[in-house]
Parts: structure tokens; C-alpha cells; sequence
């Protein structure tokens, strides 16, 4: 046995270097080709190209960006947060709409089931591609020009420009109003372990849901008020008609906003199949058994059934989530400055520096995917719970 | 005390049927406060989305016209819906691009020859299926590419892949990306499940790379990256490149989906063969990949829809797909409407609904089926 | 079922031959070119009067006109000659590579390029960035766009000037841009932006595209310097030179009054020096540059001089209309000047 097993084992290993070897071989031409047509090109290799002054400008930044004295490094950072910041609030709006489908297809209600269903079966096998043409050429065009924006009140305006809302001006004594929103988030977070605590020790829980409204929704304008009454009156930066456009207050861009509905819209079907496949994972005794314990439906579904639901739904909404931020990407479709179009987009075509620029792009999504899966692996453990 | 019934209660009524419209009504539409208000916000919706998408797409839609002032409301004094004439008038170009029009049969052949591979492809119970698999992933992508582009030597005049565009690159793409990607899926599912811890590493590596990226960025780098890498004399056709990154894209989804499949079969399969006398090359040839790729089907399926629907991102790196050519077909100012970007947008959208639709209804045909199969 | 592993094989083998097909390269760009029986050129296939397919798939323009002249002076055909499309990212690659031999694609000669990717023989048309605005805005200057948004396509100079020219001055904007010229364009049209900047060249054949032509003007002013060239490969100085003096050619025969109308005609007639010169009657001077003697004759008979190539594809005869200006004769104020063919 031994005797016929070592040359098996000698011919992996061969197998093995040899895939090695080509692949090395591979990497190795395709590099020298690269740093050959490269010093052809007088393109100097490496990232110092980083450093040197980007000279372009770009319409949302959330950092501080102005093309005199930006480098491309700066330019860097402003897709990447643009990305971030599309993402992030991608992910929330359609985990919401997702989660609401998907329990809407079990709804008691039948408009409501095929209403979801409908919307499922549409929007995903439509390209997002073009869903967000839709959003971004079909829907703007409806929308008032700039010489005649619609006024929603209370110094809001919307335009084909964009959605301009009042700014609170959180310079200064400003920042205790963020500060107290921070504090109530946090005292929410304490009331909502406390609450744990006592259910686990059988005693007879405070409510969380009314005073946690409270205390994120109200912080922010008592804090207001308090330093409004103290002498130090928060400003707001009202949006005001330009000679071109409304300027001031807060801009939410057709680009960001068309990302973000197009994004949230189509993923949300994804996350609503999802959810109804983890709604059918669990055992029809168990909504049984919390209605004849007296629940209501939606505590039913709140606490015996989303919980068990969740540990099927949890691996795959994780690559939902990375799938958003992947497609986030397609800003680069409509104008939407993210990390692709600005860096991929613009910085490769001024500076020529092809593979630092699609290196440093890729590395950053795999990061980014790397990232959320870990961390989605440690919710998912602690959803999954201990092994039973 | 005492307490004895003196009279008889009179009977009560019977409850209410369970059955009959009326029940149903009550039951799905009507039962409590809650449910009376989500059915009445609905059918407001419906009452006012319904007739308005009647409106656009049939009642006051434009048949025929010649320019976009057949679809002007001030020109033609109605309403205006969708321009289903510039839709006719654009349909050729929205199918070929700028194929030339005295070569359109071959494109229209290549149509035929692929809807004959995947008919024979995915209908199960069609006969000779393994000739099929031989014309699926060896005759097919030569003899297509021979028609399309021209062999000069066959009498066919050879047609630059720059004048191909609309659905006919939407389909080549897809066709690319579905005929390269499975093997080289079950290649690397197979290396994922390897032995050789190397290899092992190698296909998990090239897998979780291409996952982890968005397809888009892998655009960007077939189109400015794929020259550098070749050497000096080595050009790389502007159609092939983005096939090159569409086509290594799909196939490290394909290789999860397949190692999923892999999975599923009983690991008493395997060794069942190689107890029969089997080599292990054998025993997953003859017998786990035949039970793993049957399971698979419905996956390989959706990853079809998934490909169908990413290759509008080739619009992107300048590749004249359908979008792009109905972005083109609409820029153009004899056709300009207030109702063209809707009408073009309802006809892509319905396209593609219609393909992905009818291939998901299919995957889930299969999967019952297979799911059938299980049960007996 | 039986898994048919040979076609997959099959599959795999072709996809691999298909990748690694080489196409070998000669020495020089000429012999290439007359091995091969036609020209490679490379053009932005999208910008009208440069290059643009008409109605019948029949390429036309000032660009496309410059590449059959070369395809004129080459074989005494102007057909033989390819035109592929280049966005503006792919086109220093497609150069580079040996995909195309010549770039005609209206690109700005800089410093950098021309250390950097290719040479520039030669500057067939000045030009400079300009602003297309909404006629309703009552706007006669750039000035004026203070404060205003501009659409515009990303990753050429276009970004760089205009962030240059409102800093320079104070003013200030905000910028909206695209990966292509018609996404900005479109965007520009339905009223995301208040202007659209590109080269002034350009704009023309931008405005005709919008639904109706006459609400939009292009101001005056220009932000910046275009010199447009054509572009060669480094290290190749005969192709270089060709390429050079076929716009030459062009030119010092619109300055000798040969047109295309009359060049069969003059070269029977008694000619003065120059112009038996530039037809090849008298001295060998093609031969220098790797042709006939009859090259620029060739070129005259089959394209036409300078002013005949502009009057066809962007002068007042055409729907573009843009003015001769800059790109006048030097006789005629203009800064056209072809250096003598002797």
C-alpha cells in the first residue's frame, strides 16, 4: 500500500510545482511586458503619482476638497467615502423595504402577497442598469426645472438640480446637538440591555420603545432650544435661490439620490426573497404556538419567528449587503463621483498609471468585502447561538 | 341552587361557510382593522397606477409615425403615451447595431443556431443531449464566430466586430460568457475540492478574487490592463476584451454553484465507485459530476439570468450592447419627445423581463422537478 | 447522463488559441501599412465633421479625410484605409499596441503626451475648450457662468482647464461629469446643467445633436489652447515625416490654388515652379518620404487641399458652420502655414 501510494503522492507535488511554475512563468511575462511598455510610455511605476496635485473638482465631497491644493491621494479618499456613504445608506433603506416585502409575501392580506410578488419578480429581473437610467434620465426629467423649483415648505426646495434642505450649522456650540443625539442613542442602547437583563431575571421589563423614541428624536432639538434660550441659538443655513440655482443649506445630488433609490429598489427585491425563505424555514408550529400563547401577529412574528428566521437569513443577506457595495460601482453610469468614477475614471486617464490605479480600486473592494463578511460571520454566530 | 334548563333554546344558526367568495374575501382581504386599511391603500394605488400604465403603454401610445413629431402632444393634439413608433422605426438597429444590412442573415442565423444549442441544452428529455453538449461548447462558438465576424475563404466578407451592436452583442456576450464559464466553473470547482492543498489554495484564491470585486472594475481592467500584460505584438480585439473579463467573472460564480452541487451528492457515491474498481478521475466523471450538475441546474440557470443582466455593463467601457444602442438610438434629434426616454426605457425593461422572467420560471420548473424526483 | 468532458475540453483549448493569436509586426509603419494592403487609423467616431458614420455606414470628416489623404498618397486609393472608433481612455494604448497606425482622433498636442506616448507630427486644426449654453440665459461671456453648473466628460484636459480658468479669475462652479460626451451632453439637455463644455470644434457638432439646435449657443470665448494632431508611434520618423507633410501637402496646395476641381486641369497646363513641385512634375520629392513622385497630386486628385476638406465636412456648406478662424490660411490671417515642398 505504501509502495503504490508515494509515487501518487511524488506525482501531486509535481502536479502542484508545476502550477506553480506557470503560473509564476505567467505573472512573470505579463509584469515584464507591463514594466516594458510602461518605460516605453516614460510612466515611472509605483504610487508617488499619489501625491502629486489632482487639478480637478468634484461635485459631492464629504472631506474638504478643492482643486488648487488637492493631491490625488485626497481625490482618493473622496470616492472612496462617496462610495461608503451610498453604501452604507443603500444597505439600511433596502434591508427596510426588503425585510417589509418579504413579510408582506406571507401577509394574511392576498393583495398584499401578490402586490410583493409582483415587485419581486419585476425589479429583479429588470438590469440595474437600467433601472437607474430610469431613475436617474426618465424620473429627473419630470421633475421642475431649476428656474422654477417646487417649494415643499419649511425652505426645502426640489429640483431637477436636486433636494435642498435646511442645514444646521454645527460649528461652534452646534456640536451638543449631534453630542446629545450621540448620548440618547447610547442611554437607548443601555435601556434596551437593561430590558434583556430584566427579562432574563423574570422580572417585569421597563418599556424601551417610547422613551427610545424620545430620547433619539427629541435630544437634538431640546439641545437646540436649551442653547436657543442660553444665548447661543444654533444656525441653520437656509437654501436660497442663486443666480443659476438654489444655493446654500444641504444639497442631496440627482446622481447620490438615483444611486441611492436604484440601489435600494432593486437589491431590496433580492432581500425580500430572502426573508420569505427564511419565513419558510420555520416550522408552522411555532407561529401556532406563540398565537395560542396569546400573541398578537406582529409580536409573533417580532419575537418567536424573525428570531429563528434570521439564522437562515443572515449568510446570504451578507452577500446581498457586499453585492450593494459592489454595485454601487455603477455610479460611474450617471455621473455619481464614487471611488470607480473618480479614480478609475478620472485619475487613471490623467496620470496613465493603469495598473497602480485598477490595483489600488480592486484592493479596496476586496477589503471592504473581506471586511463585512467578517464581520456579518460574528452577528451570524451570535444569531445562530450557542450549538444545541 | 339549582339550575335546570325549564324550555329549549331555539337552534342557533349554522356558521357562517367557510367556502364562497364572499369568505375568501373576508379571510384574505378583510380580516380586522389592520388588513380593511392595507387592502384600501392598496387598491387606491392600483386604481390610479393601473389605468396610468394602460394609458402609457396601449391607449395612448403612437403606432405609426415617421419623426418624434408624431409623438408631440402639441403636434398631434392628445395625450401622449409611449412612441412605439420609434421603437418600430429603431428596431433594426436596436437588434443588429451597424451590421450591415445585406449581412443580417447571419446574425438571424446565429440567433437560430443558438436557440437550437439551448433548446437542446435545456430541454432534459431531448435525445442525443451528450452531440449537444459537442455543439454547445465546440461547434457553436466557432461556427459563430466564423458567420459573424466573416471568413473570407468561406465567401463570407468579414465584418469588424466595431459594427456590431444591439441585441446581437448582447447575446454574443452572454453566449461568451455562459459557453466559457461552466467548464472553467467545474474546473475550479473541482480544484476547490482538490487534494492538493496548492491547487486547493490557487482556485479559492482565483475564486474569491473575482467574487470580491465589482464586475465593473473587471471591465476597466481587461480594457487598459489586458494590453499592457501582452507582449508588443499582441492585440487584443475591442469586443474580446470585456469577453475576457465577463467570461473569468461568471466562471468563478459558476465554480461556487457547481462545488455546491458537489456538496450535495453523498460522499457514498464516490466511494461506491472507487469500491466498483474506478480511478478517481473516473468516479467523478462517470458518476458524482453527472449527479452534481443535474442538481446545479436551477443555479446555473439563475447565474444565466445574472450574467444576461450584468452584460448591460459593457455599455460602459463603450461596447454598443442593447442599452447602448437604445442611449444612441435615443440621442437622436429627428426622434426627439418629451415620451422617448420612457418609451425606450418600457422596451428595454419589458426585454429583459420577458428573457430573465421566462429562464427564472424555467430554473424553477427544473428545481421542482429535481425536488420531485427527491420525494419519490 | 454522460458529462462530455472532450467538448468542454474543446471549449477550453480554443478560448485559450483565440487569446494568444498574435499578429507579427514588420519593421517600419509604412511597410507595415503597404504590406498589409491598407491603413489602420484610429478616430473618435462619435464627433460630427470630424468623424462620423453617415446614414449609408460611409465614414466622413475632417479627421476621416486626413486618413484617406494618407491612404491616397500611400496606394492612389483613398479607400484603403480602416477607421476604428477610440474612446478617449483606450486610444494611446490602441497606438502603442500597433492596433492602429495612425491616431486622427482630434487630440490636444501637450508636453506630456508627446513625452510620454507618441509623437505629433503635425497640427491639423486649432482649436480651444468652449461653452454651449441654454439662449434663454441671455450669456455672452464665460464670466458670466459664475456660480453656474457645467456638465462635462471626465478624464480629458477639459476638467483640468475649466477648474484652471474659475480659479484663476475667483469665480466658482460646480461640476457634474460623465464617462462619455453623450451622457454629459444629455444631461446638459435636460437641465441637470446651466452649460456643457468641451472643445469649441466639437461643440458644433454637440449643439445640432440637441432637439432643437436653435435654443442653445456656443459662446465666443475660448478657456484654453487645442491644438489638434495626429498621433504616431515613437521611433518611427519616415512615418512621422508622411504623416507630417500629407497635411502639408494639403495646405501649400490650397495656398498654390490647386483643388481638387482643378488639379486635373493644371497639370496639363504651363505651371509655375511651386506648383509643378507640389504635382511631382518637376524634382522627386515623394520619393524622400517613401512614396511616388505624384504623392501630393494623389492626395489633391482624391481628398482635395485643406479648405476643400473643410468646406466639405465643417464650413458654411454644412450643417456645423463653424468659422475658417484660426484655421484660415496665413495669407488669409489665419495660423495655418505649410512649409514649402522643395
Amino acid at each position: 500500500m505504501v509502495e503504490s501510494r508515494t509515487p501518487l503522492r511524488w506525482r501531486a507535488w509535481a502536479l502542484q510545482a508545476l502550477l506553480v511554475l506557470v503560473v509564476a512563468a505567467l505573472v512573470y511575462a505579463a509584469a515584464a511586458n507591463a514594466a516594458q511598455k510602461l518605460a516605453k510610455q516614460g510612466i515611472v511605476a509605483g504610487f508617488g503619482f499619489l501625491g502629486r496635485g489632482a487639478g480637478f473638482d468634484i461635485g459631492q465631497h464629504l472631506i474638504p476638497y478643492a482643486a488648487a491644493t488637492a493631491t490625488y491621494l485626497d481625490a482618493f479618499w473622496v470616492g472612496l467615502l462617496n462610495t461608503l456613504l451610498v453604501s452604507a445608506l443603500a444597505i439600511g433603506l433596502a434591508t427596510l423595504i426588503g425585510f417589509t416585502l418579504g413579510i408582506a409575501r406571507r401577509a394574511p392580506n392576498v393583495l398584499a402577497r401578490t402586490l410583493a410578488a409582483t415587485y419581486v419578480e419585476t425589479i429583479r429581473n429588470v438590469p440595474l442598469l437600467l433601472q437607474l437610467l430610469v431613475w436617474y434620465v426618465a424620473v429627473r426629467k419630470a421633475l421642475p426645472g431649476p428656474a422654477d423649483p417646487a417649494h415643499l415648505g419649511s425652505g426645502a426646495f426640489l429640483s431637477q438640480r436636486g433636494l435642498f434642505l435646511p442645514r444646521p450649522d454645527l460649528s461652534g456650540w452646534g456640536w451638543l446637538v449631534p453630542g446629545a443625539v450621540g448620548v440618547g442613542i447610547l442611554a437607548t442602547l443601555v435601556l434596551v440591555r437593561l430590558r434583556r437583563r430584566a427579562v432574563e431575571a423574570g422580572r417585569r421589563p421597563l418599556p424601551v420603545l417610547v422613551p427610545g423614541i424620545v430620547l433619539v428624536v427629541g435630544s437634538g432639538p431640546l439641545v437646540g432650544i436649551g442653547l436657543a434660550l442660553a444665548g447661543h441659538p444654533v444656525a441653520i443655513a437656509w437654501p436660497a435661490r442663486g443666480p443659476y440655482d438654489i444655493e446654500g443649506g444641504l444639497a442631496i445630488l440627482p446622481e447620490f439620490a438615483a444611486l441611492l433609490i436604484g440601489l435600494s429598489v432593486y437589491s431590496a427585491a433580492f432581500i425580500a426573497e430572502i426573508v420569505r425563505a427564511g419565513l419558510d424555514s420555520v416550522a408552522r408550529g411555532q407561529g401556532e404556538a406563540a398565537a395560542a400563547l396569546a400573541l398578537s401577529r406582529g409580536q409573533a412574528l417580532r419575537l418567536v419567528i424573525l428570531p429563528q428566521a434570521l439564522r437562515v437569513i443572515v449568510p446570504p443577506l451578507t452577500s446581498q449587503y457586499l453585492n450593494i457595495t459592489k454595485n454601487s460601482s455603477l455610479a460611474v453610469l450617471i455621473g455619481y463621483p464614487d471611488l470607480v468614477h473618480v479614480f478609475m475614471g478620472t485619475v487613471l486617464n490623467q496620470t496613465n498609471q493603469a495598473v497602480e490605479v485598477v490595483a489600488l480600486t480592486m484592493a479596496v473592494y476586496l477589503t471592504i468585502s473581506l471586511v463585512t463578511a467578517f464581520a456579518m460571520n460574528r452577528y451570524n454566530a451570535r444569531v445562530v447561538g450557542p450549538a444545541r | 341552587m339549582r339550575f335546570v334548563r325549564d324550555h329549549i333554546i331555539p337552534p342557533a344558526p349554522p356558521p357562517r361557510r367557510a367556502g364562497g367568495p364572499l369568505a375568501w374575501m373576508r379571510n384574505n382581504l378583510f380580516a380586522g382593522p389592520g388588513n380593511v386599511v392595507t387592502t384600501l391603500l392598496i387598491l387606491g394605488a392600483l386604481a390610479w397606477i393601473g389605468p396610468a400604465l394602460a394609458r402609457f403603454l396601449v391607449l395612448d401610445a403612437v403606432w405609426t409615425g415617421t419623426s418624434g413629431d408624431a409623438c408631440r402632444p402639441e403636434v398631434i393634439g392628445r395625450p401622449v403615451g409611449a412612441c412605439w413608433a420609434f421603437i418600430g422605426e429603431k428596431i433594426n438597429y436596436l437588434a443588429y447595431g451597424s451590421y450591415p444590412a445585406a449581412e443580417r442573415w447571419r446574425p438571424n442565423l446565429f440567433f437560430g443556431l443558438l436557440a437550437l444549442g439551448a433548446a437542446w441544452m435545456l430541454w432534459l428529455g431531448a435525445p442525443r443531449r451528450d452531440l449537444g453538449a459537442w455543439f454547445v461548447f465546440a461547434i457553436l462558438p466557432v461556427a459563430s464566430w466564423l458567420l459573424l465576424s466573416g471568413a473570407p475563404a468561406l465567401g463570407l466578407a468579414s465584418v469588424a466586430t466595431a459594427l456590431w451592436g444591439g441585441i446581437l452583442v448582447t447575446l454574443v456576450v452572454s453566449a461568451v460568457g455562459i459557453v466559457a464559464s461552466l467548464p472553467l466553473g467545474i474546473l475550479l470547482a473541482l480544484g476547490r475540492r482538490s487534494d492538493l492543498p496548492v491547487l486547493r489554495f490557487a482556485c479559492i484564491g482565483f475564486i474569491e478574487f473575482w467574487r470580491g470585486v465589482p464586475l465593473i472594475t473587471v471591465l476597466f481592467m481587461a480594457n487598459v490592463m489586458l494590453p499592457l500584460f501582452l507582449p508588443g505584438d499582441v492585440t487584443v480585439d475591442r469586443l474580446l476584451r470585456p469577453l475576457i473579463g465577463i467570461a473569468l467573472f461568471a466562471s468563478a460564480y459558476m465554480a461556487e454553484v457547481v462545488r455546491g452541487g458537489l456538496q450535495a451528492i453523498p460522499a457514498g457515491q464516490g466511494q461506491a465507485a472507487l469500491a466498483l474498481g474506478m480511478t478517481r478521475a473516473q468516479a467523478m466523471r462517470c458518476v458524482v459530476l453527472p449527479q452534481a450538475l443535474k442538481v446545479v441546474v436551477p443555479g446555473i440557470v439563475n447565474t444565466l439570468i445574472g450574467l444576461f443582466k450584468d452584460t448591460t455593463l459593457v455599455a460602459i467601457v463603450g461596447i454598443a450592447d442593447f442599452v447602448r444602442v437604445l442611449e444612441a438610438a435615443r440621442a437622436d434629434p429627428r426622434w426627439s419627445a418629451p415620451a422617448i426616454p420612457a418609451t425606450a426605457y418600457a422596451f428595454a425593461a419589458l426585454f429583459y423581463l420577458a428573457v430573465c422572467f421566462s429562464m427564472a420560471r424555467y430554473a424553477g420548473f427544473i428545481a421542482r422537478r429535481l425536488a420531485a424526483g427527491d420525494r419519490r | 447522463m454522460r458529462i462530455p468532458f472532450a467538448p468542454l475540453l474543446g471549449a477550453a483549448v480554443l478560448t485559450v488559441l483565440t487569446l494568444a493569436a498574435p499578429q507579427a509586426r514588420a519593421e517600419g509603419t509604412l511597410a507595415q501599412v503597404k504590406a498589409r494592403g491598407h491603413l489602420v487609423c484610429g478616430v473618435s467616431g462619435g464627433v460630427a465633421g470630424f468623424s462620423m458614420p453617415d446614414g449609408q455606414g460611409r465614414w466622413r470628416g475632417l479627421d476621416v479625410d486626413f486618413c484617406r489623404a494618407l491612404a491616397a498618397a500611400i496606394f492612389d486609393d483613398p479607400e484603403r484605409v480602416r477607421f476604428i472608433p477610440q474612446s478617449s481612455a483606450a486610444r494611446f494604448t490602441a497606438l502603442q499596441s500597433g492596433e492602429i497606425d495612425v491616431l486622427a482622433r482630434n487630440t490636444t498636442w501637450t508636453l506630456s503626451r508627446d513625452t510620454a506616448a507618441m509623437n505629433f507630427p503635425v497640427i491639423t486644426f486649432y482649436d480651444g475648450q468652449g461653452f454651449l449654453v441654454r439662449k434663454a440665459l441671455g450669456i455672452t461671456s464665460v464670466k458670466q457662468l459664475d456660480r453656474a453648473t457645467v456638465c462635462l466628460q471626465q478624464g480629458t484636459t477639459t476638467e483640468l482647464n475649466l477648474a484652471d480658468w474659475f480659479r484663476t479669475r475667483g469665480l466658482s462652479y460646480r461640476v457634474v461629469t460623465f464617462a462619455n460626451s453623450e451622457q454629459a451632453l444629455g444631461a446638459y439637455e435636460s437641465g441637470r446643467c446651466d452649460a456643457y463644455s468641451t472643445d469649441k470644434s466639437s461643440l458644433y457638432g454637440e449643439r445640432l445633436k440637441t432637439a432643437r439646435p436653435d435654443d442653445h449657443v456656443i459662446l465666443d470665448e475660448a478657456i484654453s489652447k487645442e491644438p489638434f494632431a495626429p498621433g504616431v508611434r515613437q521611433g518611427d520618423d519616415q512615418w512621422r515625416d508622411l504623416v507630417a507633410w500629407t497635411h502639408y501637402a494639403m495646405i501649400d496646395a490650397e495656398e498654390a490654388g490647386i483643388t481638387q476641381a482643378n488639379v486635373v486641369a493644371l497639370r496639363k497646363e504651363g505651371l509655375s515652379p511651386d506648383v509643378r513641385r507640389i504635382l511631382g512634375l518637376e524634382g522627386r520629392y515623394g520619393e524622400g518620404l517613401g512614396l511616388t513622385v505624384d504623392w501630393a497630386d494623389r492626395i489633391v486628385r482624391h481628398v482635395g487641399n485643406y479648405g476643400d476638406a473643410f468646406a466639405r465636412n465643417l464650413g458654411e456648406g454644412t450643417p456645423l458652420k463653424i468659422p475658417r478662424g484660426l484655421n484660415a490660411l496665413w495669407t488669409q490671417g489665419g495660423l495655418q502655414y505649410g512649409p514649402p515642398i522643395r
